[in-house]
């Protein structure tokens, strides 16, 4: 049997469990999307935008799939303390892909966040105008998977004019005795002028493989100003694809991060449409690989109105035999007059076995516009490392000083500045080689 | 009291042997001036001196406070004193000049058996060297020489020249691309930098610079050899006549 009618047929054998806990707004999108991913199947290694990256082996794996909460004996927040923050922040835990807490959803100023099963009864006006609408069921297998799948993740609601003086932390907790397929499901909706930060943690707690399919849909209202950190650190038994779909209204920013520490494969869809005039788009990455890591970022950003700005930078460094690639796509459409777009792929190679592919991609098709790109793949400096040294610094030190400099140009990106400290310090861990585990983790995943 | 003592030096780039036979004495206290047309090896000396590994010594000893200066690593040699004025400063993005210097103090102390320097005092120290060479404060937390001008890179490199308090300096055209005022600051550091228990080398195409740092003695080198030693009349004869007839005297 393919690999497409094997999930067909195990979404056919338990539709009656998946539509058992949420609502019907979000059921009613399932049998149109396992339709389309029956077309579309997991992205092999022919489908151009997946050409460095090989989703359909891994999906072929053999992993347990729960339709139900299968939340292990344990208390999260005790039993781990997630390392980014010491600081101060509205923690959201999600076990294997559903919400964990008594309270499935929480209300600070305003807004709201919580379980989006939960939500998905309780707001369903807003599902009904939100929910599906930005992900692309049409051309993304992983996508349409998803949502056939759909059964909890977070949910985030800002009303109008509403922030939040603490960021709210998403923590994202793998633990299970077996090897286990998850699907997350995020809606995030923020209304005019409201301002919010969030940050998605992803964890490994035990040494299984674990595959987290997540689909993120960020709608972000006219002067809205939203900034979303990513902090993937999970174990080299993990892969981990995400797909953020995030369509921004006049005058609004959006600042995205995603800083990949940690990941046995990794892949990251990023897609946004400036959907209304002065937007400001920051899309930013960082990702530090060794061993037989994989990581791929692709970041598509459609200028469909006149007078934005988007920002991209994604930078790497790349140790023993791990292979990176950057997908990089600006479109700008024919009206999108007054464009400023930029793009920028630096990668640091640290040893002649490692490979990065980098691949930026304009497309323009309007005339007064301000573009550029640029893809860098190098080794140290070795000019600056003998600079360094000749003033007393030891090689070692000099190597990691001019890694953390190459790296920072990222982490200082980060607007959140507790979190930007904390990023900066496990960013230095992992580059001395103390982070070759998770931080706080105690499995051996190898 | 000797400080460094150079033997027969021969170095090789590529196979191309550059120096070719460097004799050279420095004392405590003194200035030394090394003169010398293009490409006479005069940059090729600095590097040497310093450790990079771009050149390889085939012949030659050179003893360092009687040590054997040859045998250390780059960060060793600075860390006993030895520090080199870059020609072309080098740009060293996201490194900022702190927490570069400040890495660099703390290896010096480390090597002396010291603690690591507190933020505090580190911070005037800075604050205190800096105004040694009239630098803007705001370039500390820039990132290394990135981005600066000309006169900005020569001025820190003096700057961690006063912030490493070196035994041996050795300024590589500290000059070059400097207007005369920025000369005049980077000389004035340089001379508050000299004490009776250091020396300094300076390498320069002209006699400009060495009117505001006097030499002891002045060295023309030229084709990888020492041609001629004298006091510091001879940067003024060279400025006059050229080298040319040192070459025809050879």
């Amino acid at each position: 049997m393919n690999l497409e009618s094997s999930y067909v047929d195990l979404y056919m054998a338990n539709m009656d469990l998946l539509r058992e806990g949420v609502s019907d707004i979000i059921n009613k999108h399932r049998s149109d999307a396992i339709e389309s991913f029956n077309l579309l199947g997991i992205p092999t290694k022919k489908v151009e935008k997946y050409k460095y990256t090989n989703l359909a082996e891994r999906f072929a794996e053999d992993f347990e799939k729960y339709f139900t909460p299968k939340h292990e004996a344990v208390d999260l927040p005790s039993l781990f303390t997630c390392d980014v923050p010491d600081f101060d922040t509205y923690k959201v835990y999600i076990l294997n892909g559903f919400y964990y807490g008594d309270k499935k959803l929480l209300e600070e100023n305003g807004v709201v966040f919580g379980s989006l099963a939960e939500a998905s009864f309780k707001y369903l006006e807003l599902f009904e105008k939100y929910y599906n609408t930005l992900a692309d069921n049409q051309t993304e297998g992983v996508t349409a998977l998803n949502t056939a799948f759909a059964q909890d993740g977070v949910f985030i609601y800002a009303p109008k004019s509403a922030t939040l003086n603490k960021p709210i932390q998403i923590i994202n907790f793998l633990l299970s005795e077996e090897d286990t397929f998850v699907q997350t499901r995020n809606l995030f909706v923020f209304e005019e002028n409201s301002n919010v930060r969030v940050i998605i943690c992803d964890h490994t707690l035990s040494a299984k493989r674990f595959l987290t399919n997540a689909v993120t849909e960020v709608y972000v209202a006219p002067e809205a100003n939203i900034e979303l950190v990513r902090m993937q650190n999970e174990h080299n038994l993990s892969t981990h694809v995400t797909s953020d779909y995030v369509q921004q209204n006049e005058k609004s920013v959006f600042i995205s991060n995603t800083i990949t520490l940690h990941g046995g494969m990794v892949r990251n869809n990023i897609n946004v449409v400036l959907n209304g005039e002065y937007c400001e788009n920051h899309t930013y990455g960082l990702f530090l690989s060794d061993k037989i890591q994989h990581v791929d970022n692709y970041a598509n950003i459609d200028h469909a109105v006149p007078n934005c700005v988007s920002n991209e930078l994604f930078k790497g460094v790349l140790d023993d035999k791990s292979t990176g690639a950057f997908n990089g796509g600006i479109m700008v459409r024919r009206d999108a007059q007054k464009t400023q777009a930029y793009q920028a792929s630096n990668n640091l190679l640290l040893t002649g076995e490692a490979r990065v592919y980098a691949k930026p991609q304009l497309e323009i098709y309007a005339d007064d516009v301000k573009c550029s790109h640029g893809a860098t793949v190098g080794q140290l400096d070795a000019e600056a490392l003998f600079y360094m040294q000749s003033r007393g610094i030891g090689k070692r030190k000099a190597q990691l000083l001019q890694l953390y400099g190459f790296a920072y140009d990222v982490v200082q990106k980060v607007g959140i500045e507790a979190l930007r400290e904390s990023v900066a310090e496990l960013v230095r861990k992992r580059l001395r080689g103390e982070l070759a585990r998770c931080e706080n983790c105690s499995i051996n995943c190898g | 009291m000797n400080i460094l003592t150079i033997k027969n030096l021969h170095a090789n780039i590529d196979g191309k042997e550059i120096l070719k036979g460097i004799n050279l004495e420095v004392n405590a206290g003194e200035v030394h001036a090394i003169m010398g047309p293009n490409g006479s090896g005069k940059s090729t000396l600095a590097s040497v001196l310093a450790g990079r590994e771009l050149f390889e010594v085939t012949e030659g000893e050179v003893a360092y406070m009687g040590k054997d200066l040859l045998d250390m690593s780059p960060e060793v040699r600075s860390r006993e004193g030895v520090f080199l004025g870059f020609q072309y400063p080098v740009e060293i993005p996201g490194v900022s000049n702190v927490n570069f210097m400040k890495a660099a103090v703390n290896e010096h102390r480390k090597h002396k058996g010291l603690e690591p320097i507190s933020a505090s005092e580190f911070l005037k120290l800075m604050r205190e060297k800096m105004a040694f060479v009239e630098m803007d404060s705001t370039l500390t937390s820039r990132s290394v020489n990135e981005g600066f001008s000309g006169g900005e890179k020569k001025r820190n490199e003096i700057f961690q020249m006063a912030m490493l308090e070196p035994t041996l300096a050795i300024l590589d055209e500290t000059d070059s691309g400097l207007d005369i005022d920025a000369i005049r600051v980077v000389a004035n550091g340089v001379n508050k930098l000299r004490r009776p228990d250091n020396a300094i080398i300076v390498i320069t195409h002209y006699q400009r610079l060495l009117d505001y740092i006097v030499p002891d003695i002045v060295h023309v080198l030229y084709n990888g050899r020492i041609i001629k030693t004298a006091g510091k009349e001879l940067a003024l004869e060279l400025e006059e006549k050229g080298y040319d007839w040192l070459k025809d005297d050879k």
